[in-house]
């Protein structure tokens, strides 16, 4: 009798062990078909809109550090052509002003970066300026953070922290209205 | 003793794997619920320039993307060669913009709608009067919160 009882349970009993196997299929499937989609890109603030034109005139020459790209994706740094592997540096001189030059940036909180594109400009390149422009900022403000705090900036750090960085090196960038020279047609 | 014994030998079968499919499906629903099925299918060509200076999008339902590029070979006859807009998952035009931003706040709690970013993929051949008539219009729409989507630089 104790014997029977005992094969009705084996009979009764599903063998479960195959639904692992599945479930790992299904699982391996879903591991190899998913791309956790980085979605990444460089956060701008737009400047909100108004009818009328920021006057550019009355701020000094010597704070604006003009960069214009053209339909050709040249670039005029200063009035003069230059490399887009220069600007970062070149940025960076002109806002820090370390040597005090007559004709860079008085003090980072007046520099203003001023940035002006054709229509025809490819995006690439577009993009390309806008990076080294924020490269060169995010590069003194961890200079900044490193000299101050002994870490590097980072969103992590405190809000006070960031606040007085950017307090003293504000991003300021202007982007004008595009001329619309290259305009593809 | 005796008693005692025999209980333990009774009590040790192999170890119940019963529910390890359980584990299984857990990391499934897991995978199944973490994956996001693109919910529009390209019909422009987008890809994006490399950058170094990039910042993580955080929350997923606060932003919506805007794709610039110009149509595939399936679209090309249809709609030419110079770069489109496409909102959702068709061509649209720069008016089209403020409706396609409201219809995404309405779906966003109030208090996180000053956080709703905007992503603009945009293809990297594409000239700037289109992006430029875009943020004209994201601007005007008080959509100031963007984007530019782009791939990390391999060093």
């Amino acid at each position: 009798m104790a014997k029977k009882s005992s094969k009705d349970r084996l009979t009764n009993e599903i063998n479960a062990g195959s639904m692992a196997d599945i479930a790992f299929l299904l699982l391996i499937f879903f591991l190899v078909t998913t791309t956790i989609v980085q979605d990444k890109g460089i956060t701008v603030k737009l400047p909100p809109w108004s009818e009328e034109e920021v006057d550019a005139t009355k701020l000094k020459t010597r704070n604006v550090f003009s960069v214009l790209v053209n339909a050709q994706n040249q670039l005029l740094v200063r009035d003069e052509p230059a490399n887009i592997e220069q600007l970062k540096d070149r940025a960076k001189e002109f806002i820090m002003n370390p040597r005090g030059q007559e004709d860079l940036a008085e003090k980072p909180t007046k520099a203003i970066i001023s940035l002006k594109n054709d229509r025809g400009t490819n995006y690439e390149t577009y993009l390309e300026v806008y990076n080294e422009l924020k490269a060169a900022y995010n590069e003194l403000w961890d200079e900044e953070a490193q000299s101050k705090y002994g870490t590097e900036y980072s969103d992590k750090m405190p809000r006070e922290q960031k606040k007085a960085i950017k307090g003293k090196i504000p991003f300021v960038l202007s982007e004008a209205e595009p001329t619309s020279f290259g305009e593809e047609k | 003793m005796s008693k005692f014994s025999k209980k333990r030998g009774k009590s040790t079968p192999a170890i119940s794997t019963a529910s390890l499919p359980d584990i299984i499906f857990m990391l499934l629903f897991f995978f199944m619920v973490v994956t996001v099925l693109r919910d529009s299918s390209l019909m422009v060509k987008v890809n994006t320039p490399q950058a170094s200076e990039l910042t993580k999008l955080e929350e997923k339902s606060l932003v919506n993307y805007l794709y610039i590029g110009r149509p595939t070979d399936q679209y090309k006859e249809q709609y030419g060669t110079s770069p489109r807009l496409q909102l959702g998952d068709k061509f649209a035009t720069v008016d089209d913009i403020p409706l396609f931003l409201e219809k995404h706040k309405i779906k966003v709690a109030e208090n996180k709608r000053a956080r709703i970013t905007s992503s603009l993929k945009v293809d990297g051949d594409v000239t700037m009067g289109i992006v430029q008539d875009i943020k004209t219009q994201l601007r005007k729409s008080n959509q100031l919160k963007v984007n530019y989507s782009a791939k990390p630089k391999n060093e």
